[in-house]
């Protein structure tokens, strides 16, 4: 019989207190999974609660699930849902920004004969809460992709158009139309170029009206107008290395934030790709996620497989910094005399593992989650004193 | 009788000579004390002394009875004489009198006669006055003709002041007439002379004398003269700026003493001559108002010309753009200062020698910039140099080249360091004892300390630094960068930080007199030293991070393009782990010939052995976990977890020590966390974990010599396995057996 969730918890503890880390304890709270996880989402629609989705990945596949946390700021506790995603081990998980229920898992089967297959699907969370028993998910929309690739790096829900969703696989972008169960492909992008090279992720740019579709390809970002598949902009050599992840700046509509293999993470400013804006190697391993806080975009949230989160300032490129905006406007002294924080390091969260998921909490802005290999996930606060710093 | 018995006069008492002389006791004394026949000896001594005293007192009044008889003799005969004069003073008295009386009648008589003559000598001067006057006009043409302004103008003043007088009588007024006009041409004449351009100055300060002396405004000579020096000094200097271009420094400098200064200091001592020291003895008032005025008028010329010299003579210093000759430099900037230093007594109010030591400074300053200009320039010249040559014969002849490491490191260090001396040795020049500005305070201060020591050697130090930073920066990550030179340059500042740092400092402060703890405001030692400490250690750890990442992204590529599912059962280790143990190796080796492990290789091994079984057991225990994984997963979880619980926990990329082990360790840890990485991306099939599992059991083999602790590779490279465990389908591991003899074959 399997180790009682409730026993793995109290080893997860041992473990903590003996690692000594009481000091982070006190800004952060630990949910540990009994299995590997690398999928992490922030229920992104969802604005009045945090709460924040896991994929786990096991290759027995029938062990798989989705635990729906929510986080209780005021008491600090937490309130975990369980589903079954015994499809396959999941790599991948988006939740829509438009439907709560919505979730996109991409997610590896194997078959009778040992042979893997990446498939997605859009999935449905339900409505009520059953505690009594684990159900499996409902599933909205199939993926038919079987021509376009054998890898599906992700499947991104529209920001704004909920019938639309884009799939990144290893040499497509491929725009369906889910508005039925069986989505309906609408335009397909082919990555072309020499030595067979492939997507590592995509992400949609939420401004210019949402018709652009970014994506990351060996060391180069690529940016493809959706209405005409067309190349729209593209930052060549971005890294030193395979580029992990991207976001975009909410707040400013040309920053985009880029981190990858060699350890640095920048923010660019597109329309200017010759070097990038901001510029800084604090993980001393891979960067595989780097996101700015959608209220304030000086923080930047990155995790590494050298098992830390950072919490970074970019203040110098932050929407926040108006200091040439402000000249002009003399009402605004306060604002002038607020100190700019400088950039780099404010906080970070040790791991026992790699940590390949960082998460802002769409409802709260001072609240991040972030989940390890081992499967830990830490739902950490912005430090008291930075919080105050920043909104004073 | 009190006396005699009180005990200090008893000697006194008994003294035949003393006042108190008792008879009595003496003779008491005397038969108390003497034999008789000293008694009688002593009687007739008395007796004897006695009689010489009598024979004395005789001889001395004799004497004196004879002085008082001639002393009443000469009384008397004094008596007779005085009678005698008292009558001849009567007779004199008498005669007085009539001559007195005789006296009286002469002068009475001859009164009249000396009131005529008196007169008539009056009338006889002012004739020759007249005659003088009516000769006038016609003495001055003469005087004109002769050129022998100044009697001319003499006689005019004689006569001035009777013009003056008379001039409005008719008589006279034709010549008043006659002598200005002549006076008006001699104004002219003098005027001439005065703007004539080739005069000397002896003529120019005669005719502005003269002119003074005619009364003219003295003001409006004063400003003529300046204009007339001042188109001269023009042209010279005008003359100066042509040259400037063709001439060196010494030159021109020569020039402009001879020239250009040596015409101001006439100038000056002329004005100084005719219109400030003459006028002391004219009316003292207005000479005051007047010599204020001059002398003011005086300093802005001078000032104004200085100031246009000192242009012309910091182009010129700023025109010497190479580095040239330094002595060539001090001995002019040397000459030109003495001379300014000379000129300071000309003028009061400014102070040239400060303008001069102000240029001088510049000088200097400028100079210490070209050298480090050069130094810059020779730093970036090796550095390329060094690039080529780590970048070109690598793969040909990689052990020639890296056998040249350390000697590439001396050479660099040696020449920085030789180039620097050379430097400092040049500028010293500048500080010798026999060079005047040199002594200055001011120059000392600025030169010695802001532009040697801290725009030179400190600057030049902190370029150093900022070149070997530069080159690990984050934005200007270049690709192309030889790793080697990392390394080379990091050792570079290691070396210069243990000494090199401190030889250049104290050379400068030895050759400039710089005492380094009298002055707050010097860059220490130990700042440079930091610095250099945190760039050695900034460009180790972008080597370790870029030797990592280039391990790295060969393991991935190795990974990622490879189907694990589809793989057939390992035979051999793959290439790539052959390559990375031989790129491990080669590395070592390079690192060994720059760093030096410090003892460390002994302890390693000392206690090696002991770790080697402790973690081999554990191993053992390990992969029995994995050889008997059941598909429930969680077992494997917790013990790995459990496993973790009780290891270190490590970090990736901790800081690095300068040391051989540590760079490799660094290296290593980076390459291991990669794979494993990669791993995870990854499912396996049987055959694709054993595969794993032959390479990490390879790369145990051949990687636990390049590290301080094995534990941290055994552990790596559990994790790796224990990763590809947990991403298998089927995890059953291959017979540890077979696995050593795979290895063994290579």
């Amino acid at each position: 019989m399997e180790l009682s969730f409730v026993e793995y918890i109290s080893y997860k503890h041992i473990f903590w207190i003996f690692c000594g880390y009481t000091m982070e304890n006190e800004n952060s709270v630990i949910y540990g999974l009994e299995f590997q996880a690398r999928a992490l989402s922030a229920q992104l629609a969802e604005t009045e609660k945090i709460r924040f989705l896991i994929g786990t990945q096991s290759l027995k596949q029938v062990n798989n699930q989705i635990h729906l946390v929510e986080f209780d700021e005021e008491n600090s506790t937490l309130k975990t849902t369980v589903y079954h995603h015994s499809d396959g081990e999941i790599w991948k998980l988006n939740a829509s920004p438009i439907d709560t229920s919505k979730i996109a898992t991409c997610y590896n089967t194997v078959n009778r004969e040992n042979l893997c297959s990446m498939k997605t699907a859009i999935l449905k969370l339900p409505d009520t809460e059953n505690y009594d028993h684990i159900e499996n998910l409902e599933i909205l929309t199939k993926f038919n992709i079987d021509s376009l690739g054998t890898d599906i790096k992700t499947t991104e829900f529209h920001p704004s158009d909920a019938s639309k969703a884009a799939c990144v696989t290893d040499n497509h972008v491929i725009l369906w139309d889910i508005s039925n169960t069986e989505a309906q492909n609408v335009l397909n992008i082919a990555l072309e170029g020499k030595s067979n090279p492939k997507f590592t992720t995509g992400k949609w740019n939420p401004h210019q009206n949402c018709n652009q579709f970014a994506t990351a390809t060996e060391t180069h970002l690529k940016t493809y107008d959706v209405r005409t598949g067309q190349l729209a902009w593209n930052i060549d050599s971005a890294h030193g290395q395979l580029m992990r992840d991207m976001d975009f700046n909410l707040n400013k509509q040309y920053h985009i934030a880029t981190c990858g293999d060699d350890g640095f993470v920048k923010i660019w400013d597109f329309r200017q790709t010759s070097s990038p804006i901001y510029s800084r190697t604090d993980h001393s391993h891979w960067v595989w996620c780097v996101r700015f806080n959608p209220f304030h975009d000086q923080l930047l949230l990155t995790a590494s497989s050298d098992a830390r989160v950072l919490l970074s300032s970019a203040a110098s490129v932050s929407s926040e910094n108006n200091q040439d905006v402000n000249i002009h406007d003399d009402s605004l002294d306060s604002s002038e005399n607020k100190q700019i924080l400088s950039d780099g390091p404010l906080q970070w969260c040790e791991h026992e593992d790699s940590v390949y998921c960082a998460e802002w909490s769409p409802a709260e802005p001072w609240i991040f989650a972030s989940l390890s290999y081992d499967g830990r996930l830490l739902i950490s606060r912005v430090k008291r004193s930075l919080k105050y710093q920043i909104m004073l | 009788m009190d006396q005699p018995k009180m005990s200090d006069k008893t000697s006194n008492v008994l003294d035949i000579n003393g006042q108190n002389f008792d008879p009595n006791l003496y003779l008491e004394k005397l038969f108390k004390e003497n034999t008789l026949r000293q008694i009688m000896d002593q009687e007739n001594e008395i007796v004897k002394d006695t009689q010489t005293l009598h024979s004395d007192m005789q001889t001395l009044v004799y004497e004196n009875y004879n002085k008082f008889i001639t002393a009443t003799d000469t009384v008397r005969k004094m008596k007779t004489d005085f009678k005698k004069m008292e009558d001849e003073m009567d007779l004199l008295a008498q005669n007085m009198e009539s001559i007195t009386s005789f006296s009286q009648q002469i002068s009475s008589t001859l009164q009249e006669t000396r009131e005529q003559i008196s007169k008539l000598s009056g009338v006889h001067s002012l004739l020759k006055r007249l005659q003088f006057l009516f000769k006038l006009p016609a003495t001055l043409k003469t005087r004109m003709e002769e050129a022998n302004y100044s009697q001319a103008v003499q006689d005019y003043l004689h006569a001035q002041k009777v013009l003056q007088h008379y001039g409005n009588m008719p008589s006279f007024q034709g010549i008043k007439a006659d002598c200005e006009t002549i006076l008006q041409e001699l104004k002219t004449q003098l005027r001439n002379q005065f703007n004539n351009p080739d005069a000397s100055a002896k003529q120019l300060a005669e005719s502005v004398d003269l002119l003074l002396q005619l009364d003219e405004p003295a003001k409006e000579l004063c400003s003529e003269f300046l204009t007339c020096a001042e188109k001269r000094l023009s042209e010279q200097l005008v003359m100066l700026r042509d040259q400037s271009e063709q001439r060196d420094i010494t030159e021109f400098v020569d020039l402009g003493c001879s020239g250009f200064l040596s015409d101001l200091c006439l100038v000056v001592a002329s004005f100084h001559d005719m219109f400030i020291n003459r006028m002391n003895t004219d009316n003292i008032e207005n000479n005051e108002i007047f010599e204020n005025f001059a002398a003011v008028e005086l300093n802005t010329f001078i000032v104004n010309k200085m100031q246009k010299y000192f242009e012309l003579v910091q182009n010129k210093v700023d025109l010497e753009q190479d580095i040239g000759d330094t002595t060539i430099l001090v001995k002019a900037l040397d000459r030109f200062y003495r001379r300014l230093q000379a000129m300071n007594t000309l003028c009061r109010d400014t102070d040239f020698a400060k303008t001069g030591i102000e240029i001088v400074i510049n000088a200097g300053r400028k100079q210490c910039k070209t050298h480090l200009q050069v130094l810059k320039m020779h730093f970036a010249d090796s550095l390329t140099k060094m690039r080529q040559a780590l970048t070109t014969p690598k793969l040909i002849t990689q052990d020639d080249s890296s056998v040249n490491l350390n000697e590439m490191l001396m050479s660099l260090i040696l020449t920085v360091v030789e180039k620097v001396k050379g430097v400092l040795q040049d500028l010293v020049v500048f500080i010798q004892p026999d060079v005047n500005f040199a002594q200055r305070e001011l120059f000392r201060d600025s030169f010695c300390v802001d532009n040697v020591r801290e725009g030179l050697i400190v600057c030049f130090m902190h370029h150093l630094t900022a070149t070997a930073r530069g080159l690990c920066s984050n934005n200007v990550s270049d690709p192309k960068i030889p790793p080697v030179l990392l390394l080379l340059l990091s050792k570079f500042c290691l070396d210069f930080q243990n000494g090199h740092v401190h030889y250049l400092l104290s050379q400068t402060d030895e050759l400039f007199n710089i005492n380094p703890k009298e002055s707050s405001a010097l860059t220490t030692e130990n700042e440079i030293n930091t610095t250099m400490q945190e760039s050695a250690q900034e460009l180790l750890n972008y080597y370790v991070r870029i030797q990592g990442l280039n391990i790295s992204q060969m393991l991935r590529k190795s990974v990622e393009t490879r189907d694990w599912l589809h793989t057939i059962e390992p035979r051999t280790v793959r290439a790539v782990m052959k390559r990375v143990v031989e790129d491990m190796a080669s590395i070592d080796s390079t690192v060994a010939q720059l760093y030096e492990d410090q003892g460390t290789a002994t302890e390693h091994s000392s206690d090696s052995s002991r770790k080697t079984h402790s973690i081999s057991v554990s191993r053992h225990q390990y992969r029995s976990n994995w050889s008997s994984y059941t598909p429930t997963h969680l077992d494997s979880t917790l013990v790995s977890n459990i496993h973790k619980l009780f290891s270190e926990r490590i970090e990736i990329f901790s800081t690095v020590e300068f040391s051989k082990v540590s760079i490799l360790t660094g290296i290593i840890k980076i390459s291991l966390k990669t794979f494993m990485e990669c791993v995870r991306l990854k499912t396996f099939s049987k055959y694709g974990l054993q595969q794993i599992q032959v390479d990490t059991h390879y790369l145990q083999l051949y990687l636990w010599r390049f590290v301080a602790d094995e534990n941290l590779v055994h552990f790596l490279l559990d994790e790796i396995l224990g990763s590809a465990v947990h991403r298998c389908l089927e995890p059953v591991l291959m017979e540890p057996s077979v696995v050593d003899i795979i290895c063994e074959r290579g």
